[in-house]
């Protein structure tokens, strides 16, 4: 194996703190905000970074959790179908910020499929995307608004993010250079 | 608060269907792959807009030898919801009508550029001939008194989600009426036995035959009863299904007349009280209410008639998906 480590736990947490931070100040307070994770890491991602902001405004904004498989551009390439883990959005989307929360920044290709289930279910204000991992080759003209490592790496490499709740274990992030497919494409 | 995600296994979701024939041929892991997938479908039923743009470009068509109304515009809705294109034939108003056999309807079907075929037919088998020349993925809407297996999908669904622990294990369900006719008991029968329930079949000897023989022939594990004794069947049942007497694939003297029926074995609510107090009453429809059931037990709160006919449309909506949602698997089915 080559997997290295890029983010120890530590890491983890001070950059979900500091992308808690930004979302707050980018969007001036707390008032009219929601988090809503890209199933299955971004959620507990979510749910730690409104954990984090309730810590520092004494506000804790709603989280909610997508599964985007029903939106996905590549059905008919895959040889199985996904999972279906399902969405759950106890809030009305109407006139929110909605900040999009992933584990790692790829394609693009994720989060078109995100905003167009968004989409689906009302009118936010606006909508903002919050990722622990950038790695860069995107295909589709989306960016980040916070971003909590950038992370240069060959489409030979996958990066493999570990979330104590879906995951087990310790927190973290490694950089693999076995050729399979990338994690969060 | 939001859901906990369901404790992950990385494994692909169990399916290895290109086409849908028979609930035979489904594992339990592909049940419960089914089932999972028809949970999602249903929280895209609670939308404002219970549209997602999963299967688009995806061609279906759907041709009934027989006539439907909840199958056809079930399979019709599920199509639509999931933003596949849907054609309707009714074989009386098609080329089928001028002598068409059903390779060469089903071939015009493929040529006209179908992905997807679901076909209802009064001749068992008639599904599997057309999968056998079929190039896409062909769904059984129902064959003579072979198979129904989308109803049996959504009636496994239904009872789940209405029984406590969502577990059919060790719980009594009753199917009542025209068994020897009913390609639903037939489909019903391999699905909850297999998931563990206690299965009895009840009706006049003339409409169970042959039932016992099968009964004898089931692997141990599988719990099946079948009886004429209406109180024996539906003493402390958790369910009753009832079934309509299918008088246009009846032969003559199986029953000495309908009001002899409706007498002995119409699922009344007196009789209902032998069952358990929160038993479940379902049907598969069209009810011939007064027959084989009686109007204030089909509307009862008891009742989940119409809850069948919702659960329909998502168990079709997965099934579609499952199918037509992919690049075509390593197929478990014989290939053409």
């Amino acid at each position: 194996m080559t997997a290295r480590q890029i983010m120890t736990a530590d890491e983890v947490r001070r950059a979900l703190v500091r992308i808690s931070h930004e979302i707050v100040e980018k969007h001036g307070g707390t008032a009219g905000l929601a988090l809503v994770g890209i199933q299955r890491r971004g959620v507990p991602l979510a749910r730690r970074i409104a954990a984090a902001i309730d810590e520092h405004e004494g506000v804790r904004p709603p989280v909610g959790a997508l599964d985007i498989t029903f939106y996905r551009d590549d059905l008919s390439l895959v040889a199985v179908q996904p999972v279906v883990k399902g969405t759950d959005l106890p809030f009305d989307l109407n006139d929110l910020t909605v900040v999009i929360v992933d584990d790692v920044l790829y394609t693009g290709r994720t989060v078109r499929a995100a905003m167009d289930a968004l989409m689906d279910f009302g009118r936010p204000v606006a909508i903002r995307l919050a990722v622990l991992v950038d790695r860069g080759h995107r295909e589709l003209p989306i960016r980040a608004d916070h971003v909590g490592k950038n992370v240069p790496t060959s489409r030979e490499e996958t990066i493999k993010v570990h979330v104590a709740e879906t995951d087990g274990g310790e927190d973290g992030v490694d950089i693999d250079r076995l050729e399979r497919e990338g994690a969060g494409a | 608060m939001i859901a906990e995600p369901a404790v992950t296994t990385s494994t692909p979701p169990a399916w290895r269907h290109r086409h849908l024939l028979d609930v035979a041929d489904l594992g339990l892991d592909e049940l419960e792959t089914v089932m999972r997938t028809t949970d999602a479908m249903a929280t895209v039923l609670a939308r404002p807009i219970p549209k997602v743009p999963t299967l688009r470009g995806v061609s279906v068509t759907s041709i009934f030898y027989e006539a439907s109304t909840r199958t056809r515009v079930s399979f019709e809705v599920a199509a639509k919801n999931l933003s596949a294109d849907i054609v309707n034939i009714a074989a009386s108003s098609s080329s089928v009508a001028k002598g068409e056999s059903l390779v060469d309807t089903v071939r015009t079907i493929e040529a006209l550029g179908a992905d997807v075929l679901v076909i209802r037919h009064a001749r068992s088998g008639a599904p599997y001939l057309a999968a056998s020349i079929f190039g896409g993925h062909v769904v059984n809407a129902g064959d003579g008194w072979h198979a129904h297996p989308t109803q049996a999908l959504l009636d496994l669904y239904t009872l789940r989600e209405r029984l406590p622990g969502a577990d059919l294990h060790g719980r009594k369900i009753v199917i009542l009426g025209d068994i020897l006719h009913s390609r639903v008991a037939r489909s019903n029968l391999w699905t909850l036995t297999a998931t563990g329930a206690d299965l009895w079949l009840c009706g006049p000897a003339t409409l169970l035959r042959g039932f016992e023989a099968l009964a004898r022939a089931l692997p141990g594990d599988r719990r099946l009863t079948v009886t004429t004794d209406l109180r024996a069947a539906l003493r402390d049942a958790d369910a009753v299904m009832t079934l309509r007497l299918q008088q246009e694939r009846m032969a003559a003297g199986l029953l000495p007349s309908l009001r002899e029926y409706a007498a002995r074995y119409q699922l009344t609510a007196e009789r209902l009280r032998a069952a358990r107090p929160e038993a479940l009453v379902l049907h598969p429809g069209p009810m011939n209410e007064g027959v084989e059931i009686a109007p204030d037990v089909a509307t009862s709160g008891r009742s989940v008639i119409t809850e069948q006919v919702a659960n329909g449309v998502a168990v079709r909506m997965a099934l579609l998906y499952l199918l037509a949602g992919g690049r075509p698997a390593e197929s478990a089915d014989a290939p053409a």
